[in-house]
């Protein structure tokens, strides 16, 4: 998440201090994205470069100098909340690259190699679960960041398996059988993907 | 306590050439109060393990053990009383009856079981209030939304002295915001020491569950450690994938 448009929604809300920004925000995020002290701060001094924030004069930078938005700020915000996320362009996804790779590489079960990826998602997702079971009552930040971590690993596993019911019918093999390899050319996938910015 | 145990279970259908091995030495141990998720493929074998887990079905070979007792033993009435009593099943649809209400639903298999009316619908309220659904107690089925439906369906799998609960796709018509109702109902029946087994495809399902165990073509093909807890998490971020270095 953007820190500079996270410390202007806190501000949208009226002046505050350094310190307490820095609180808000993690508390707003459900501590699931921990920042460190000193990115609070140079975000500050970034956005009243900017003009988007304006500070009390007086006070010396640090966890006790107020902020207060400008109306630059407010409209920079508002023009934020409604950009989509660059969603566009297919990601350079390792795990796809690795199953590509795998599926050509002699000697390699790529069956395998899905399997250590969707078994590592799921203890992922048991975590998540768990920590959703034991807080989401309480927290309703934390309990949308983590369904929203959770539908993100589900779509990696549904992906795997699909990969793998593929590669076995490609492979025309019985199942329980390591497909064979099949010739994929990697680079023309590459510049097929389409980008749209 | 082992709830369940399958040892070295296999089931195959058919002959000659159209044989098809739809187990193949599955070892499986289910204690008290957790809850296992079977995960696979269509055609990985994980419905037929259920039924046999649940001693629907007999395996062709291998031994099935419900709590410390060999099913092979057991005469077709015992095993019949043994599901009555022990046993817990629930579907992907909610097979509630519709002329009773969710407490007399509940109460069903308790007076199947022989148990007087006045005492069944006693602990059929008792197990509807232990799961926050005593308000839908005299509710019908059409009264009910498909979640609480198959809520009460849980409250039925697990009321009385049922240590056993078996599901096959228990969410898989339900909204998200609802399937995960239903899940928090079946971890909080294994809290109360039920030992749970949950089939599904669905990862976020299988999540829910304290081991996750994948079938592949019949056989168990890996399983997942115990968690580490969700303080990792926050800590310092997502463990690192195996394998995933730069």
């Amino acid at each position: 998440m953007s820190v500079r448009h996270a410390l202007l929604a806190l501000l949208s809300e009226g002046p505050k201090y350094g310190l307490q920004l820095r609180e808000e925000f993690e508390a707003r995020t459900g501590e699931v994205w921990p920042l460190n002290v000193g990115q609070v701060y140079t975000t500050l001094q970034r956005l009243e470069r900017d003009g988007l924030v304006e500070s009390d004069d007086a006070g010396e930078d640090g966890p006790q100098k107020g902020f207060r938005i400008t109306a630059d700020g407010a409209q920079e915000l508002a023009g934020w909340l409604r950009t989509p996320p660059d969603l566009s362009s297919p990601p350079r996804d390792e795990l796809v690259i690795k199953v590509l790779v795998a599926m050509r590489l002699p000697g390699v079960d790529v069956h395998e190699v899905v399997q250590v990826h969707r078994k590592y998602l799921v203890e992922l997702m048991q975590e998540w679960t768990r920590l959703k079971e034991d807080e989401a009552d309480y927290d309703l930040p934390l309990a949308l960041a983590v369904d929203a971590e959770l539908f993100r690993l589900d779509s990696v596993i549904r992906w795997l398996d699909s990969a793998d019911g593929r590669l076995r019918r490609a492979a025309g093999d019985p199942p329980g059988r390591a497909a064979s390899p099949v010739p994929m050319p990697m680079p023309r996938l590459r510049r097929k993907a389409g980008v749209r910015r | 306590m082992t709830a369940l145990e399958l040892r070295r279970v296999s089931k195959d259908y058919g002959e000659g050439p159209a044989e098809v091995h739809a187990l193949r030495d599955i070892d499986l141990s289910v204690e008290a109060g957790a809850l296992v998720a079977v995960m696979g493929p269509s055609g990985s074998g994980k419905s037929t393990l259920l039924t046999i887990a649940g001693s629907l079905e007999d395996p062709t070979s291998g031994e099935v053990l419900i709590g410390g007792t060999a099913l092979s033993g057991m005469s077709r009435n015992d095993k019949a009383r043994l599901r009555r009593r022990s046993i817990g099943y629930v579907f992907q649809d909610f097979n509630l009856l519709a002329g009773l209400t969710a407490a007399e639903n509940v109460a069903l298999p308790l007076e199947l079981d022989g148990i007087a009316a006045r005492k069944a619908r006693v602990t059929s309220m008792a197990t509807l209030e232990e799961l926050g659904l005593a308000d839908r107690a005299s509710r019908f089925p059409d009264e009910l939304s498909g979640g609480e439906r198959q809520r009460v369906a849980i409250a039925r799998a697990v009321v009385g002295e049922r240590r056993l609960l078996l599901t096959d796709e228990p969410t898989g018509a339900l909204d998200s915001a609802n399937g995960e109702a239903v899940m928090r109902l079946v971890r909080a029946a294994c809290k109360r020491g039920v030992a749970g087994v949950v089939v599904t495809h669905d990862a976020q399902l299988a999540s829910w569950a304290d081991r996750v165990v994948f079938l592949r073509d019949g056989r168990v093909a890996d399983q997942t450690s115990p968690p580490p807890g969700p303080e990792s998490l926050l800590a310092s971020g997502p463990r690192q994938a195996p394998g995933t270095g730069q």
